[in-house]
């Protein structure tokens, strides 16, 4: 196989584990309001992803390198076309991100809620604003011959992007909804349930919209499959969080998202970037990646440290597999 | 108004920011994650509680920092793309192989484990937990490694080709780019530096409890360790710097003319290095001036009778290469960055030398002042670091990738000033805001000094201690 093509597909990898992984952690802050009755309430969500915020996120960091160093001009075409997209993204990471460390430094209930705000705000802004890039990204934004893009701010925010970011926004709302009811007891996992459900719902309405819109406007019969997956596990996810089944519910929302970015990237296939304007502008696999020197290199890399990553990741999530309570949480110092 | 929105210039300022910003947090994060380290390992070793108090005294000072070091790395990769889309289109090919690297290698591995071990006191058995500690040490200088090797790729490129029809650098010998004699020499330089910058912590933290006579028991030994530390790295910084310097003579020589602001090409006692100069800020006029004779002969051939070209030399050679144009580096930034950062190293050494004399056998001065120099040393040495990287930066141009590619080339071209502007000021504003905040809390956590934790447990050996938890 073309190693370009491969490395598409481990690029969507990254991208994958990525909205799986923070996808819940965004959910967690965009849902404390919601939820959290009061201070404890907010400490045992944040404590439920307290170990494994930061991996989470450095699937970012990974899959942008991967994308730097597989596809050096859709990173450059990407980064710098949608730069004040991006630029609100590593704000938000930035604010979500210290928020987590020095939230619980300081006592005052003031000092708190500053700290509550920038994760509430710091996790919907990324998880609306993902949504908005990728949705730009399938449906193509215009390029010159040297494929930098030439629209503005207000071009990536057309109705067909704003209805994938509303989608992301939702999957990872309900995603963290769901998380929260998997990994905490009593009345606010009962909350969660109740909210995840309802979230569900208008995410199911949401979601189907937007998979439809790219089914038509791209329609190849390679993002049909995925995203028939991504459909059956999203109504099969809500309805298992219904029934009290909370390990199935979180793990079909994760195959969901993972089914959904699949989708986007076959939709995608074998473009990478396409040019709205004028189709020779686009950028393509073939166009767009590095040599096949560097790809071999990458591949080795990539075969031999993959594995290795992942096993010492699930290890980690298995060691804090067990649920917060509330208790473990006020009998913990600060 | 045009100048003020010159997309090229305020890229550079954005990125010169965010990258000093940043790295006043990565030395500290290598540095500490070891000490830590160290640390939990003498408790874990011999059980004495003292060893565990400073465990956590200074991981919580290390913790503070670190989700800082996390948060403002993202911008770094980020902006290359964003700020610098003709240079990742240029060097993708080359210089995403060792991002890609760091991020799969290091960066999951510090992350992951960074978050075992905030979280696994009382919950992984304890020498599991030790290792976690180490492990993240370890990814987090596997991290400078990658990235020093990519930087060292701007400063000499190596195994590469350039491909005219593509119109860019393509890789053809991955070792050789990950053997670069200038990472070779930079990356021990940098990581030995940032045990200077930790050592330097450690021994304001320390200092600033013992001139209060408080926390003895724990911030004598930290003391000691801290200036032991501050003495070996000064060393090896020095020793990796002098290898630094050579391989620097020998693929960027602009930048040594530039660091001395040698116009014209001296050999021997004449190629002197001007330990302390009055002059005119921009090095090109001295009034006044010590010079030690040989000694920039010494630092860029390790001979006596050396030569070292000047930059007027050096401008007609790259003239005659690249055509006409202006290849100096501002002399007076590399001048004055390189002066500070060997005098403000070389400073630090000194003040940990004669505090060891001052503390030898136990003894504890007297005298205030002692003290309140002592407390500088963290402020400081971080200040050294920060000029060494404006030196070398500020020393590459007018290149960005040298003899290759223009910094003013490689900027995006359909990003307006404005874009860059508002990007500019937004991370000013974020920045220093959370600057005011981070060092208030460190500065809280200094202060506050190591949690008291009970003797063990005379029947199990268990000692009581506080979990961490958000």
């Amino acid at each position: 196989m073309d190693l370009a093509v491969l490395w598409f597909w481990i690029v969507a990898f990254f991208f994958v584990g990525y909205f799986v992984l923070d996808g819940f952690d965004f959910g967690v802050g965009m849902t404390m309001p919601f939820l959290a009755k009061d201070d404890t309430d907010r400490r045992v969500m944040i404590n439920t992803i307290g170990p494994v915020w930061d991996l989470n996120e450095t699937w970012v960091i990974v899959a942008g390198a991967a994308l730097f160093a597989a596809f050096p001009e859709w990173y450059a075409t990407l980064f710098s076309g949608f730069y004040l997209a991006l630029l609100l993204i590593l704000l938000a990471l930035i604010a979500r991100g210290v928020s987590f460390e020095y939230r619980h430094q300081r006592p005052e209930s003031q000092w708190k809620a500053w700290f509550d705000r920038m994760i509430i705000v710091g996790s919907a802004v990324p998880a609306l604003l993902w949504g908005v890039a990728f949705a730009n990204i399938v449906q193509g934004v215009p390029l010159d011959a040297d494929h930098n893009y030439i629209g503005t701010l207000f071009d990536l925010l057309n109705p067909y992007a704003l209805l994938g970011g509303a989608t992301t926004l939702l999957l990872f709302f309900t995603h963290g909804a769901v998380f929260i009811a998997l990994k905490t007891e009593g009345e606010l996992r009962a909350r969660a349930k109740r909210l995840a459900t309802k979230a569900g719902v208008i995410t199911i309405v949401v979601a189907a919209a937007f998979l439809l819109w790219t089914g038509v406007a791209q329609g190849s019969a390679w993002f049909w499959a995925p995203a028939a997956v991504a459909a059956v596990a999203l109504i099969g996810g809500v309805l298992a969080n219904v029934r009290g089944k909370e390990g199935v519910a979180f793990g079909l929302m994760a195959l969901t998202i993972a089914a959904a970015v699949i989708g986007l990237f076959a939709a995608l296939f074998p473009e990478v970037m396409p040019a709205s304007n004028d189709p020779a502008n686009s950028l393509t696999i073939a166009n767009a990646s590095s040599t096949p020197y560097t790809l071999t290199f990458m591949s080795w890399t990539a075969l031999i440290f993959l594995p290795l990553v992942l096993a010492y990741q699930a290890w980690t999530y298995w060691i804090f597999r067990k649920r917060v309570t509330r208790q473990t949480i006020e009998a913990a110092a600060h | 108004m045009n100048d003020l929105l010159d997309p090229l210039l305020l890229a550079r300022w954005q990125f010169g920011l965010t990258t000093v910003y940043h790295f006043l947090f990565v030395p500290l994060t290598i540095g500490l994650a070891t000490t830590t380290a160290i640390f939990q390992t003498a408790w874990v070793r011999t059980a004495k509680v003292e060893y565990l108090r400073i465990t956590r005294f200074f991981g919580s000072i290390f913790l503070i920092n670190f989700a800082m070091g996390v948060v403002t790395g993202i911008v770094q990769e980020f902006q290359f793309g964003m700020n610098w889309s003709e240079y990742s289109r240029f060097v993708g090919d080359i210089f995403g192989a060792p991002l890609a690297l760091e991020g799969l290698l290091a960066f999951f591995l510090e992350a992951t484990f960074i978050g075992l071990w905030i979280f696994g006191w009382n919950r992984l058995p304890q020498k599991l937990h030790l290792a976690t500690i180490w492990v993240t040490a370890v990814g987090s200088i596997v991290s400078a490694y990658f990235i020093i090797a990519a930087n060292a790729w701007m400063q000499n490129p190596v195994g590469f080709e350039l491909n005219a029809e593509r119109g860019r650098a393509e890789l053809v010998d991955i070792w050789a780019v990950l053997t670069n004699p200038v990472a070779l020499a930079a990356f021990p330089h940098t990581i030995a530096a940032a045990f200077m910058v930790s050592s330097g912590l450690i021994i304001t933290a320390a200092a600033w409890h013992l001139s209060r006579n408080q926390h003895l028991d724990t911030m004598r030994p930290a003391l000691k360790f801290g200036l032991w530390a501050m003495v070996v790295s000064g060393a090896l910084t020095t020793f990796f710097g002098d290898q630094l310097s050579l391989a620097m003579v020998a693929t960027q020589p602009m930048k040594m003319a530039a660091a001395e602001a040698t116009y014209d090409t001296v050999c021997g006692a004449d190629a002197s290095f001007s330990i302390f100069t009055l002059g005119t800020p921009d090095g090109t006029n001295e009034l006044f001036s010590i010079r030690v004779p040989y000694l920039l002969s010494l630092l860029s051939t390790h001979s006596l009778d050396g030569c070292v070209e000047g930059i007027n030399d050096l401008q007609a050679q790259y003239t005659e290469l690249w055509g006409p144009g202006d290849y100096t580096p501002i002399i007076w930034v590399t001048y004055w960055a390189f002066r500070w950062m060997i005098g403000l190293g070389m400073a630090h050494v000194l003040v940990a030398v004669v505090g060891l004399w001052l503390t030898r056998k136990g003894r504890m001065p007297k005298q205030k002042w002692v003290w309140k120099v002592a407390i500088w040393s963290f402020p400081l040495s971080l200040g050294a670091m920060i000029v060494g990287w404006v030196f070398t930066e500020m020393g590459r141009q007018p290149w960005i990738v040298f003899s290759q590619m223009f910094t003013e080339s490689a900027v995006s071209p359909n990003v307006t000033g404005l874009d860059v502007l508002i990007s500019l000021t937004a991370f000013t504003l974020i920045y220093g805001i959370l600057a005011v905040v981070e060092v208030r809390l460190i500065i809280r956590a200094v202060r506050k000094g190591p949690p008291e934790i009970g003797a063990p447990d005379p029947e199990t050996g268990r000692v009581e201690q506080p979990s961490t938890v958000y």
